[in-house]
């Protein structure tokens, strides 16, 4: 009975003894670019890059102490059209996944943005678990609910962009955030500054901190994201202006036990690493613990807003810098839909502003009682709730 | 040669497999030129090692594991939970984490004897299980944090008289290797392997069966958990940490010639599979091999390795059937298989 099994099995294991730990294609060549030789990403774009990096000392227009409610140079349209005046909304969500602890944290903030709107009556909210097919069709049930206004996060770009478009031809005001899609038919879109700035932010760090000649590596989590690829774009153009010598650049899954194995590696192969990039800070702990364990000195390191980094940086003293994708923009669709469902403008492209962690205020940003994983740009400290439901 | 070590059949050619990486990692990284190196290799390929040694029980004895990895990311994220970083709940909790790993094979057992439905089944959807609870439980984010005293077993090193500071997990390894070679010298273990070769002729000559597979499954569980604790001391708390495992358990007990659907191979190779597939990997990243052309590498010499190592059990038989390459297939046997 067993026998029969066999077979199916070792061809699926030898297919994911192969992928499981490896990555598919790079269409780089990534292998060792020097400073002198490296490749431009086929994600970069000059007029975007430019533009990110501009938004980044530009002053944002709202509140002072609320960059949730902040917007960088707006370009204000009229809502006249969808005005609903009395309350009693149902705000609809369709979410592309909680997958993640980012995603995780963003969405425990945004529930209770919602809880502190008594004009929303009714939220609803459909997990399309990160597959397309389901965000489309949870898409499309949403339009038949009655939604008052629908705010969508998409799984991917260009997939979901024809089931936006329908969304939008229900005559409901449609808010798309976090990632964007390929139409101008939403009333705004909200996102920070983006990629481009993000990776920056890291590398022009690293720059300043290692000498030059240093060998920077780059880890990041997989090929093929647009997010994660324009981070490394950024990162790679300020690199290839520098002295600097990436001597790798390698994928890590996002996972922490293959990170830890591939910085040690490196600490063999190249005898020692100056600096440290990556594209998302999941995995900095089990990178500067590869150094820690080796015995030697941490070098300057790019991580995240995640707790455990930030406590990791405080108590080892680390040379650090924390660029941020902040979860606070999850509160900002909330505020958006009821300002369009009051009538007020909103701009077209709602930019928030993106601000990064370094040695000056991390401590501020160090919350012993949250969990590791927390990140700490939610601009959820001052609300009601705090800290239960983020724990 | 007067004294011949007792190799079960098929483990010289994985063990072979292995040295010729030894020495590979020799040449290429400068670390692997002392003890220290190979020792940091071990420490890093432990938990896949008991993994594949939890894996060879169930699959010398006809059956499949497909659990362990969701295992593995369960037991790391209730210990995190759990402790919270509270140093004084490190011991039950990992007393806790080694019950229920138990309890999981207990219950892949269970179903696979009394209720007959085939193991691939069963620990498929034991594996689901897991996955959904886990991330039920924790939305998808992992909350807590593990104590250094629960970090220790898969981070720290140990003072051993003679040899000076030598990894945990390398110790926790040893330790569950030579009782597995003692278990499978033993009668219950020689039982078991005869259970994946023939269940009916162990069934009529008076063997227990069901208690045997029972015994396996249990064994796979309890060995995932022991995975657990040292992965999630190695890298620390992570939802992904048993991504996949599951298969490069099976993979590594392939590598080292154990035939799936069961009775033939031995521990020894099952583990040193799991150590070649560790250090395939670290060979790749030391020799610089990256991205797409690493996946095609690692994937083409684990196919490669497979094929010869079935080759060594069975070659004469092969050799009547396909008579051409005798020459080529005859000089790369092995001297002593």
């Amino acid at each position: 009975m067993n026998k029969r099994w066999s077979v199916v099995v070792v061809a699926s294991a030898l297919a994911l003894a192969g992928c499981s730990s490896d990555l598919p294609a790079d269409n780089t060549p990534g292998d060792s670019p020097s400073s002198s030789d490296a490749v431009k990403s086929e994600f970069f774009d000059q007029a975007e890059y430019n533009r990110q990096l501009a938004f980044r000392s530009a002053t944002p227009e709202g509140p002072d102490g609320k960059p949730w409610e902040q917007m960088l140079e707006p370009e204000l349209v009229d809502t006249a059209k969808f005005a609903k005046p009395g309350g009693n909304y149902t705000l609809c969500f369709s979410n592309a996944a909680v997958n993640n602890p980012w995603r995780q944290v963003g969405y425990k903030t945004m529930q209770e943005e919602v809880k502190l709107h008594p004009e929303i009556s009714t939220f609803t909210v459909l997990d399309a678990e990160a597959k397309d097919d389901k965000q489309i069709s949870d898409i499309q049930s949403l339009t038949a609910r009655n939604c008052s206004a629908i705010i969508i996060s998409p799984n991917t770009t260009a997939t979901l962009t024809p089931a936006v478009e329908q969304a939008c031809a229900t005559g409901v005001p449609v808010i798309v955030f976090d990632r964007g899609v390929n139409t101008t038919c939403p009333v705004t879109f909200i996102h920070p500054i983006g990629g481009f700035a993000f990776g920056a932010d890291g590398a022009e760090f690293l720059k300043e901190k290692v000498k030059p000649g240093g060998k920077v590596l780059a880890l990041r989590i997989l090929p093929g994201v647009d997010v994660l690829e324009q981070r490394w774009a950024a990162a790679n153009e300020i690199f290839a202006g520098s002295e600097l010598d990436v001597a790798g650049v390698e994928f890590t899954d996002g996972d922490a036990a293959k990170t830890k194995s591939i910085v040690s590696d490196y600490l063999q192969r190249v005898g020692q690493i100056d600096g440290v990039w990556m594209d998302a800070g999941a995995t900095a702990v089990a990178a500067v613990e590869a150094f820690q364990d080796a015995g030697v000195d941490v070098p300057p390191f790019v991580g995240e807003d995640q707790q455990d980094f930030l406590r990791l940086w405080v108590d080892e003293g680390l040379t650090a810098v924390a660029p941020t994708y902040p979860t606070y923009q999850w509160r900002t669709p909330v505020i958006a839909a009821l300002k369009i469902l009051k009538g007020e403008q909103v701009p077209k492209e709602w930019v928030l502003p993106q601000p990064r962690i370094t040695s000056d205020n991390v401590a501020s940003y160090v919350k012993q009682d949250m969990p590791p994983l927390h990140y700490a740009m939610c601009g959820c400290e001052e609300m009601p709730g705090y800290p239960g439901p983020w724990k | 040669m007067t004294w011949r070590p007792r190799l079960a059949e098929g483990t010289a050619p994985a063990l072979v497999f292995l040295l010729l990486l030894l020495i590979g990692l020799a040449i290429v990284g400068p670390a692997y030129s002392e003890p220290a190196g190979y020792l940091a290799l071990l420490k890093r390929a432990a938990p896949l090692m008991i993994l594949a040694i939890g894996q060879y029980f169930v699959i010398v004895s006809g059956g499949f594991d497909l659990s362990v990895g969701a295992l593995v990311t369960a037991g790391v994220v209730i210990a995190a939970r759990l402790i919270g970083g509270n140093e004084s709940a490190t011991a039950w909790v990992i007393l806790l984490v080694l019950g229920f790993g138990l309890l999981v094979g207990l219950i892949n057992g269970l179903v696979t004897t009394k209720l007959l439905v085939p193991s691939f089944i069963v620990t498929l959807g034991m594996l689901l299980v897991l996955d959904g609870a886990t991330f039920l439980w924790t939305g998808g984010a992992p909350r807590g944090a593990l104590s250094d005293g629960f970090r220790m077993f898969g981070r720290g090193n140990a003072d051993v008289p003679v040899l000076g500071e030598v990894p945990w997990s390398v110790l926790i390894l040893l330790s569950i290797l030579v009782a597995a070679v003692l278990f499978m010298r033993g009668g219950t273990g020689r039982a078991l392997v005869a259970v994946g070769d023939n269940e009916a002729t162990v069934r009529m000559s008076g063997g227990q069966v069901d208690r045997l597979r029972l015994l396996a499954f249990t064994l796979s569980g309890l060995l995932a958990a022991v995975a657990a604790i040292l992965l999630g001391g190695f890298a620390g708390v992570s939802a992904q940490v048993g991504n996949g495992l599951e298969f490069r358990a099976i993979t590594a007990v392939v590598l080292g010639g154990v035939l799936l659907g069961g009775g033939r191979g031995s521990v020894v190779a099952a583990a040193a599979g799991a150590l070649s597939l560790e250090a395939l990997f670290t060979l790749l990243n030391l020799l610089g091999v990256s991205g797409a052309l690493k996946s095609a590498v690692q994937g083409v010499i684990i196919i490669v390795a497979v094929a010869y190592a079935s080759l060594g059990g069975g070659v004469r038989q092969r050799l009547r059937l396909w008579p051409k390459p005798r020459d080529s297939v005859q000089t790369a046997q092995p001297a002593s298989s």
